[in-house]
């Protein structure tokens, strides 16, 4: 071919052929590309249909709403919903001072509204929020929850703490200090000290090896042999401490994943322009290491929530503790009764996790600041 | 144009403010720098070119401790390099460095990255910080895109930024390691052009880099290196017009082959 040759070069932007999207596009892409998700799509689509209505009917067409026991006894096939709105207190409080309710009612409010406000990321102020949810809160917390006779507060002791109210505290407890603890113990792990690294990874892995049920076990049992006679522990409180060094285990190697993914070059350029090692990690390696791993963060967390449940065997009634012993009633014994109360107990977990869940794909978008690597 | 002409303004002084002495570093076994002798003078513009491996780069980082040597000396503006972190801090405030890969920061606007070390090392007041690095964005032609992140940003914009994120901290001396070799090729003349700016400036440079013609026109010494040794130095028109051992002839004739 002889000669150069020359375009116009204003060829105009043309739409796609075929639609790609709105939602015949959408299912002909997901839901119908060939004949193996076609079958899929279907069998998918009568299993649905064959679970969901039954399972709505059950918990809320059919349902009962009002009139207590007698309601459940005369039409068992649905929920019995009425066997929650009277035991509501006890799934809330556990075996709290029913006087005392007030006290609670007030942290839980405080805890809802710091939440919420914390989420508006527009709030002045946010940064004194934060500092009083993280470090004023739990104080408040505990002397209020406990009570303090100087204050004329009436001391409500462990034993009586109970539903819903110990999951919160149990799972932010563990929350709050194990997102901390786990990163200093990643750090430690990744330290160039020998000592550091290795009793990081000892800590670690001893923690990773036993079941949160034996950490449990050891912390009601074995634990008081260590200490001197006379003196006693609060058992929550170790269950607490169990909880929160058995999370901070997950979370740490958790964060060192997110360590390791942070490329040489932020090191060394954070080092040229002579950032000292703990502001380099403050500012520059962990704020882009935690954004990688927010959906392993808040996976632990999630496991964290579900994992409180457990207390159930050292004899601390968390909702799901205190929802099984209320299905012991004579009461209300009625066929429905047991699963109306799991039930509920499962959608309060699942709203909560989910709400978490939510929390983390928005923070991910939010923190995306479209560089790629 | 001549490299007289071209350099006429910018003055080297007799004052030495790199030392290095007898310098050998290994990695494990593998010797990577062997007894580098080297002076640079304030105000001088040095290039250090040589095949891959050589060591060049090796050489620069261990200016400002991104990498250790093992014997030797390495002294700085007065103050020793030793395994003393305030020493090292000491040195990192005053010598910039500028990387192949920019090593922005991600996650931090444009204008975070610049005011970073200036606040949180020199605790300048976070208002003075952002005036000083908005002047300096000025000078490497992009005040406007300080509110943007380094994702958004071109090669060639990213570099600069990464140049004047430097200079914010007002070094010295600068290091720059490759500085364009990253680049698309329609991105490396606004990276050098910045460059060139500096060295008519008066501020101490040493360039790893392949870009002779930067070299030719800025520097005021050209260092050949190859298997971790310092082969030949000399002006850049004698270094390039009559170039004297057998390793650097090869060398030149294979990058200016075309």
């Amino acid at each position: 071919m002889a000669g150069g040759r020359i375009y116009s070069g204003d060829l105009p932007d043309q739409p796609a052929p075929m639609a790609t999207e709105g939602p015949v596009a959408w299912l002909r892409d997901n839901m119908f590309n060939g004949v193996f998700n076609t079958v899929l799509t279907i069998l998918m689509g009568l299993l649905l249909l064959w679970m969901v209505p039954p399972a709505l009917n059950w918990l809320v067409f059919n349902a009962n709403w009002t009139g207590g026991a007698e309601a459940c006894r005369v039409n068992p096939d649905g929920a019995c919903w009425p066997f929650v709105s009277a035991r509501w207190e006890q799934f809330l409080y556990g075996f709290y001072e029913k006087s005392e309710y007030w006290r609670v009612n007030i942290l839980l409010a405080v805890l809802a509204v710091g939440i919420v406000l914390l989420v508006f990321e527009k709030m002045p102020g946010r940064k004194y929020i934060a500092f009083f949810m993280l470090f004023i809160y739990p104080i408040m917390a505990f002397i209020l929850l406990y009570g303090n006779e100087k204050l004329g507060l009436p001391i409500v002791d462990t034993p009586q703490w109970g539903g819903f109210m110990l999951t919160l505290v149990i799972a932010l407890s563990g929350i709050v200090a194990s997102l901390p603890l786990g990163i200093l113990l990643a750090l430690g792990r990744r330290s160039k000290m020998p000592i550091i690294s290795l009793l990081s990874t000892i800590f670690i892995e001893f923690w990773r090896g036993i079941p949160l049920v034996a950490v449990l076990f050891m912390a009601t049992i074995m634990f008081p042999l260590f200490l001197p006679p006379g003196m006693s522990f609060d058992q929550l409180l170790r269950a607490i401490i169990g909880v929160a060094l058995f999370a901070s285990a997950y979370m740490a190697e958790v964060v060192r994943g997110g360590l390791q993914a942070i490329p040489k070059g932020q090191y060394e350029g954070a080092m040229a322009l002579g950032l000292p090692y703990p502001k380099m990690m403050r500012l520059i390696v962990l704020p882009q290491a935690l954004k990688i791993v927010i959906p392993g963060i808040v996976n632990t967390f999630i496991g964290l929530f579900k994992d409180t449940t457990l207390v159930l065997i050292i004899a601390l009634f968390d909702l799901l503790g205190i929802v099984q012993a209320s299905i012991a009633d004579p009461n209300w014994s009625i066929r429905s009764v047991p699963y109306s109360g799991y039930a509920f107990v499962a959608i309060v977990f699942w709203i909560c996790c989910y709400a978490m869940a939510r929390y983390s794909r928005y923070m991910e978008a939010k923190l995306h600041t479209g560089h790629k690597r | 144009m001549t490299t007289d002409n071209a350099n006429a303004g910018m003055q080297v002084s007799n004052e030495v403010v790199i030392k290095i002495a007898d310098m050998n570093k290994w990695y494990g076994q593998f010797h990577v720098l062997k007894d580098i002798n080297l002076d640079v003078h304030r105000g001088e513009r040095i290039v250090i070119c040589g095949p891959s491996g050589s060591g060049k780069s090796t050489l620069i980082r261990c200016i400002n401790r991104l990498e250790e040597h093992q014997k030797g000396s390495i002294n700085v503006d007065g103050i020793e390099l030793t395994n003393d972190l305030k020493n090292i801090d000491a040195i990192r405030r005053e010598v910039g460095m500028v990387f192949q890969h920019f090593n922005l920061f991600p996650h931090l606007t444009v204008l975070e990255n610049c005011t970073l070390a200036p606040i949180w090392v020199k605790k300048m007041p976070k208002k003075e910080a952002e005036e000083v690095a908005m002047q300096y964005l000025e000078r490497v032609r992009i005040p406007e895109q300080a509110l943007k992140f380094p994702g958004q940003l071109s090669g060639g914009q990213q570099q600069r930024v990464a140049i004047a994120r430097s200079l914010c901290m007002s070094p010295k001396i600068m290091l720059f390691d490759e500085p364009t070799s990253a680049l698309d090729p329609e991105m490396i003349k606004e990276v050098l052009d910045v460059m060139i700016e500096l060295a008519h400036e008066g501020m101490t440079m040493i360039c790893v880099t392949h870009e002779m013609g930067f070299a030719k026109t800025v520097a005021n010494r050209v260092i050949f290196m190859d298997e971790g040794q310092i082969i030949e130095e000399n002006e850049p028109e004698e270094f390039f017009n009559n170039p004297q051992s057998d390793r650097t002839q090869l060398f030149l004739s294979q990058i200016l082959a075309h």
